[in-house]
C-alpha cells in the first residue's frame, strides 16, 4: 500500500515537475528579454534611424517596414482566407472531392517550412512573375520587380498565414448557431444573403481573431523574408511596392549575429526584440481574448 | 377575412439571381487558390533543381544560364560571352554536380571546386531534431498528462497560457535568447569548446516543439472517452495507475502523431538552428560539436548566391528535400490522428 | 393541376396535398409513405411521440430539410397543385409563401425593428416609411405591438421567452407567407406564454393555413381544426380533432391520446 503511494507520488511529482519545466522557461526566456531591453526602449530607439554603421540610433525604419509587411499580407490573405473558410463551411459538401482537395491543400501549406515559402516567393514571385513583368515594363534589363521587395516579401508571407486565417474563421463560422441560418433561409433568404447578413456579421469577432493570429505570425516569421525582400540597412523608408524593407524580427538576426561589433549591440539587440515580443505579445493576447468571447458565446 | 391567392407555377418558377451565382463562383475560385499555391510550391521549387540533373548536357542548362544572367548592368560583348560560356562549360564538364558529389561528405559551395556533399547537412538536421525530441517529447508529453489527469484548477490555468506564450514566441526571439544566454549556460556547465553547437541548437528548438506536442497530445488524451477513465477508477485503480495504464496507452496513437508532427517542425526550423548551432558543416556525430542544418544553409547563403548557378539549384534542392521530408511527416501524423478519430467513431 | 389565375380559396378546398411522401436520413426512414390533405383556413395539428417524424414532415412542406446533406425525400408535396419538389421550382420563392416557426425561438441577435424587417428588407425594400408600416402591422399580427412599440431598437434577444417567439412570428409574417408552419411552437414556454400564442394562432387562421406540431395533446384539442396522429414515420390516422380526441379509429391513436404511451 505504501509503496503504491509512493509510486503515485512519484508519478504525479514527474509529471509536475515536466510541466513547472515549460512555465518555468517561459519566464525564463520573458524575464530575461524585458530585463536586458527594457532600459534602451526609449522613444529615440523607437523613433529613430540606425545610425553609425547601426551601432546607435533606433529601429523606426524596422518598425515601419514590419508594419507594411503585414498590412500588405493581410490585404491578400485575409480576404483569401476568409473567403476559402466560407467556402469550406457554407457552400462544400462534406463529401464532395473538390472541398477534401481544398482541406487537404489547406493542412499541407500549414506544414510547408517557413524556410520553403521564402525560396517558392523567390522561385515564383521574383524569378518567374517579377522578371517577366520588368521584361514587359521596362524592357531595358532595370529590375524593379524581379528583385527582392516588400509585395513579394508580404505576397510570400500571406501564403504562409493562409491556413492560419482559414482554420480560425472557419472555427468561428461554426459558431454562428444553424438556428439563425435557418431562420434566414426560412424567411426566404438566398444563401447569399444569409451569409452576408447572418454568417458574417456573426462571425466577425472569428475574422478579426484570425486577422491578428496571421499579423501575430507574419510579424515574428523571419525565414520567409530572408531573401524576398527584407534589407540590411537601408538609409530611408520604403516609397512603393517594388522597395525593399528593414524589419524587426530580420534587424534582430542581422545585428545578433552579423554587425561587426555584436557585443557593442546587444542593448540595441535586446531592446528590438523586446519590442518584436510585445508586439506579437499584444496581438496574440487581443486573439485569445476575443477568442474566448467567442466561446462564451457558444455556452450561452 | 382576407381572400388568399393560390400559389401558381409562375410565382415559383426558378430565377436566375445574378449576384447569388457571381458570389458563388467566386468564393469557390477563392478557394481553389490553396491549393492552386500548393501545387504551385511543388512545381517552382523542384523546377529550381532540375538544371541540376540536366547538367551532364550543358548546352541546355548553360543557355538559360546566359540568357537569365545578361539582366546584370554589364552587357557582354558577344565575342567575350561566347568566351565564358566555353569557360564556364569546361568548369561545368569538370565539376557539374554529380550524384557522387551531392553525396559527397563535404559542403563547400563557394570555393574553387565547389562541393555540394548533403550528406553533412542532412545528419546535421536529423542531429538537431532528435535532441531538440529528446527534450520536447518528454517535457511536452508527461505535461499534457498532468494538465489531463492530475493538475489541480489554477495548474491548468497557468500550464495552458504558459503553452500559448511558448506558441506565440517569434523564432528569431527564441534564436537570440539561445544565441544570448543559453549558449554561455550550456558551455559553462559543460566545459565546452564551441559555444554554438548542436547540443544548443536542439535545446532551443525544444522550445518551438514543446508547445506542438503538448498541444496535440493533450488533445488526445483529452478525446478518450471519460467512461474509459470511470471504469478503470471504478475498478479501485488510482489515478496514477489510470494515467499510466489507461489513459497513455489509449492516447499513444495521437502522441505519436504529435511527436512526428514535432520533429516535422524541427528539421524545418530555420531561425532557431541559423542562430545556434554555430553553423560549420562538420559531419559528426558529437552533439557538443557545431553543426548546420538543410534549412539553416537555404537561410544563410541564398542571399549570396547568383540565380542559376549551380549552388542556386543545389540550395533548391535541399528546398525540396526538405519540403519532401515534413510533407510525409505531415501525411504519417494525419493518418494516425484519423485513425483515433476512426475508432472514436466507432465507439470503441 | 396548373392553375395560372388566382381563385379565392373556400375552407374545404384543399391547401396542402402530400402524396405518397417518403423522407430518408441516409438509410434511415423518418417518414413512410405519407398521404394527407390540409384545408384552407384551417389548421392542422401533428402529434405523436418524440422522434416519429412530425418535424421531419412539417420541414419537407417548406424544403427546409433540403438543407440536411443526408437526407432524402421521394413522392409529392403539392401546395394548391403545384409540386415543390418539381426541379422548376424555387426554392427561395417557395420559402417566402410558406412561413416556418421553430421549435426554439431564434431572433437574430439584431434589434426588434431589424428582426422583423429582415424579411422585407432581403426583398430589396428599403423605403423607411413602408418598412415602419410592414413592421408596425406584423408586431400587431403578432400581438407583440403593444408590449414592444417604445423600444423597437432593443435587441430582440432581451425579449422574455414568449416574446421571442411572437417576435419571430411576426418575422415571418412580415415576409407575407400564405401558409405557416410552426414546429412546437411554445413547446419552451410558461402557461400564460402558452395562452397567447395559442390565442394567437387562432387569430391567425383567419388568414393562414396553418401546420402546427405539437406533443402536448390538449394544445392541438384546443387550437387545431385537423389533427394528424403520427407513429415511428407513419401517419396512423388523419380526421377533424373532434373526432379524433373523442373517438379514435385506430387503436394506436387512442392508446396514444389516452397516455398509454408516449
Ligand atoms: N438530421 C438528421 N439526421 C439523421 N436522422 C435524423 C435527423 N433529424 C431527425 N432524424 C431522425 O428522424 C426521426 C424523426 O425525427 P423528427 O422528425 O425530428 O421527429 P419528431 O419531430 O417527431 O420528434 C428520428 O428518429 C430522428 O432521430
Ligand atoms: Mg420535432
Amino acid at each position: 500500500m505504501t509503496k503504491k503511494k509512493l509510486l503515485g507520488g512519484f508519478v504525479y511529482g514527474t509529471t509536475a515537475f515536466f510541466a513547472f519545466i515549460i512555465i518555468a522557461a517561459v519566464v525564463i526566456v520573458m524575464t530575461n528579454i524585458v530585463a536586458g531591453g527594457w532600459s534602451s526602449l526609449t522613444k529615440d530607439f523607437l523613433l529613430g534611424s540606425p545610425e553609425e554603421g547601426m551601432t546607435k540610433g533606433g529601429i523606426f525604419p524596422a518598425i515601419v517596414g514590419t508594419f507594411l509587411l503585414v498590412m500588405i499580407m493581410s490585404i491578400a490573405g485575409v480576404p483569401i482566407g476568409t473567403m476559402t473558410a466560407i467556402y469550406l463551411s457554407e457552400y462544400a459538401s462534406q463529401k464532395s472531392i473538390f472541398a477534401r482537395l481544398i482541406r487537404f491543400a489547406v493542412n499541407t501549406l500549414a506544414g510547408v517550412p517557413a524556410i520553403v515559402f521564402g525560396l517558392f516567393g523567390l522561385g515564383f514571385f521574383i524569378q518567374f512573375i517579377g522578371t517577366r513583368v520588368d521584361g514587359v515594363l521596362y524592357n531595358n534589363g532595370e529590375l524593379h520587380w524581379g528583385q527582392p521587395n516588400i509585395l513579394w516579401a508580404s505576397l510570400t508571407m500571406a501564403l504562409l498565414t493562409l491556413p492560419v486565417v482559414i482554420v480560425s474563421v472557419e472555427e468561428a463560422i461554426k459558431t454562428v448557431p444553424r438556428e439563425l441560418r435557418e431562420a434566414s433561409l426560412a424567411l426566404g433568404a438566398t444563401k447569399w444573403q444569409t451569409i452576408r447578413k447572418v454568417v458574417i456579421p456573426n462571425s466577425i469577432t472569428g475574422i478579426l481573431t484570425g486577422a491578428i493570429l496571421a499579423v501575430s505570425r507574419g510579424a515574428g516569421e523571419v525565414a520567409p523574408i530572408l531573401f524576398t525582400g527584407a534589407a540590411y540597412f537601408l538609409p530611408h523608408l520604403p516609397s512603393g511596392l517594388s522597395d525593399q524593407f528593414m524589419e524587426l524580427g530580420y534587424h534582430i538576426y542581422i545585428m545578433a549575429t552579423q554587425s561587426p561589433d555584436v557585443e557593442a549591440t546587444r542593448g540595441i539587440q535586446y531592446a528590438t526584440t523586446l519590442v518584436l515580443l510585445i508586439l506579437t505579445f499584444t496581438l496574440n493576447f487581443s486573439a485569445i481574448f476575443l477568442r474566448y468571447k467567442l466561446r462564451k458565446r457558444i455556452i450561452t | 377575412m382576407e381572400i388568399p391567392k393560390t400559389i401558381t407555377n409562375t410565382m415559383m418558377k426558378k430565377r436566375f439571381r445574378l449576384s447569388e451565382f457571381l458570389a458563388e463562383k467566386l468564393i469557390t475560385a477563392t478557394a481553389f487558390i490553396s491549393f492552386a499555391f500548393i501545387v504551385l510550391i511543388f512545381v517552382f521549387v523542384f523546377r529550381e533543381t532540375l538544371p541540376i540533373f540536366s547538367a551532364p548536357e550543358p548546352a541546355v542548362s548553360l543557355e538559360e544560364l546566359g540568357e537569365q544572367e545578361t539582366y546584370g548592368d554589364i552587357v557582354l560583348s558577344d565575342a567575350e560571352r561566347a568566351a565564358e560560356e566555353k569557360e564556364k562549360t569546361k568548369v561545368a564538364a569538370e565539376e557539374g554536380v554529380t550524384v557522387e558529389n551531392l553525396a559527397g561528405d563535404r559542403w563547400q559551395p563557394i570555393s574553387g571546386k565547389p562541393k555540394y556533399g548533403l550528406l553533412p547537412l542532412i545528419v546535421g538536421s536529423l542531429k538537431i531534431s532528435l535532441i531538440s525530441i529528446f527534450f520536447a517529447a518528454p517535457i511536452a508529453i508527461l505535461a499534457a498528462l498532468f494538465t489531463a489527469a492530475f493538475a489541480p484548477r489554477w495548474a491548468k490555468e497557468t500550464l495552458k497560457p504558459a503553452i500559448e506564450i511558448l506558441a506565440g514566441f517569434p523564432s528569431v526571439v527564441i534564436g537570440f535568447f539561445a544565441l544570448v544566454v543559453l549558449a554561455t549556460f550550456v558551455q559553462d556547465i559543460f566545459g565546452l569548446e564551441y559555444r554554438l553547437n548542436a547540443f544548443v541548437g536542439g535545446l532551443a528548438l525544444s522550445l518551438a516543439v514543446i508547445p506542438i506536442i503538448y498541444t496535440i497530445s493533450e488533445d488526445a488524451i483529452s478525446a478518450i472517452p471519460k467512461s474509459l477513465t470511470e471504469a478503470s477508477l471504478a475498478l479501485g485503480a488510482t489515478k496514477w495507475q489510470t494515467a499510466l495504464k489507461v489513459i497513455l496507452p489509449a492516447a499513444t496513437p495521437g502522441i505519436f502523431a504529435a511527436i512526428l508532427l514535432g520533429v516535422g517542425r524541427a528539421f524545418g526550423e530555420t531561425m532557431i538552428v541559423l542562430m545556434a548551432t554555430g553553423n560549420a558543416a562538420l559531419l559528426s556525430a558529437n552533439p557538443f560539436e557545431p553543426v548546420r542544418t538543410m534549412s539553416a544553409t537555404i537561410g544563410a547563403e541564398m542571399a549570396e548566391v547568383v540565380f542559376g548557378e549551380t549552388h542556386y539549384n543545389v540550395l533548391f534542392l535541399i528546398g525540396s528535400i526538405l519540403f519532401l521530408f515534413t510533407f510525409t511527416l505531415n501525411a504519417i501524423a494525419e493518418i494516425f490522428i484519423r485513425q483515433r478519430l476512426m475508432k472514436k467513431f466507432r465507439g470503441s | 393541376m396548373y392553375s395560372h389565375s388566382y381563385k379565392t380559396l373556400q375552407p374545404t378546398d384543399v391547401r396542402i396535398k402530400t402524396e405518397h411522401l417518403n423522407i430518408y436520413y441516409g438509410k434511415k426512414q423518418a417518414i413512410k409513405d405519407v398521404s394527407l390533405d390540409m384545408f384552407t383556413h384551417r389548421v392542422t395539428a401533428l402529434i405523436g411521440p418524440s422522434g416519429c417524424g412530425k418535424s421531419t414532415y412539417l420541414r419537407s412542406l417548406n424544403r427546409m430539410n433540403d438543407l440536411i446533406e443526408n437526407s432524402r425525400t421521394e413522392g409529392n408535396v403539392l401546395l394548391d397543385g403545384v409540386n415543390i419538389y418539381d426541379k422548376q421550382v424555387d426554392v427561395v420563392e417557395l420559402r417566402k409563401k410558406v412561413g416556418m416557426i421553430f421549435q426554439k425561438s431564434n431572433p437574430f441577435p439584431k434589434s426588434i425593428f431589424e428582426n422583423v424587417a429582415y424579411g422585407p428588407r432581403i426583398n430589396g425594400m428599403n423605403d423607411k416609411k413602408k418598412l415602419e408600416d410592414i413592421v408596425e402591422r406584423s408586431l400587431k399580427q403578432a400581438a407583440l405591438w403593444e408590449e414592444v412599440k417604445d423600444d423597437l431598437a432593443k435587441s430582440g434577444l432581451s425579449l422574455s421567452g414568449g416574446q421571442q417567439q411572437r417576435l419571430c412570428i411576426a418575422r415571418a409574417l412580415a415576409v407575407d407567407p400564405e401558409i405557416l408552419l410552426m414546429d412546437e411552437p411554445a413547446s419552451a414556454l410558461d402557461p400564460i406564454a402558452t395562452a397567447k400564442i395559442e390565442e394567437l394562432i387562432y387569430e391567425l387562421k383567419n388568414t393562414y393555413t396553418i401546420v402546427i406540431v405539437t406533443h402536448n395533446m390538449q394544445q392541438a384539442a384546443r387550437v387545431s381544426d385537423y389533427t394528424g396522429f403520427f407513429y415511428m414515420g407513419e401517419l396512423i390516422e388523419f380526421d377533424e380533432t373532434k373526432k379524433i380526441f373523442t373517438m379514435p379509429a385506430k387503436k394506436q391513436t387512442e392508446d396514444y391520446i389516452t397516455g398509454r404511451f408516449g
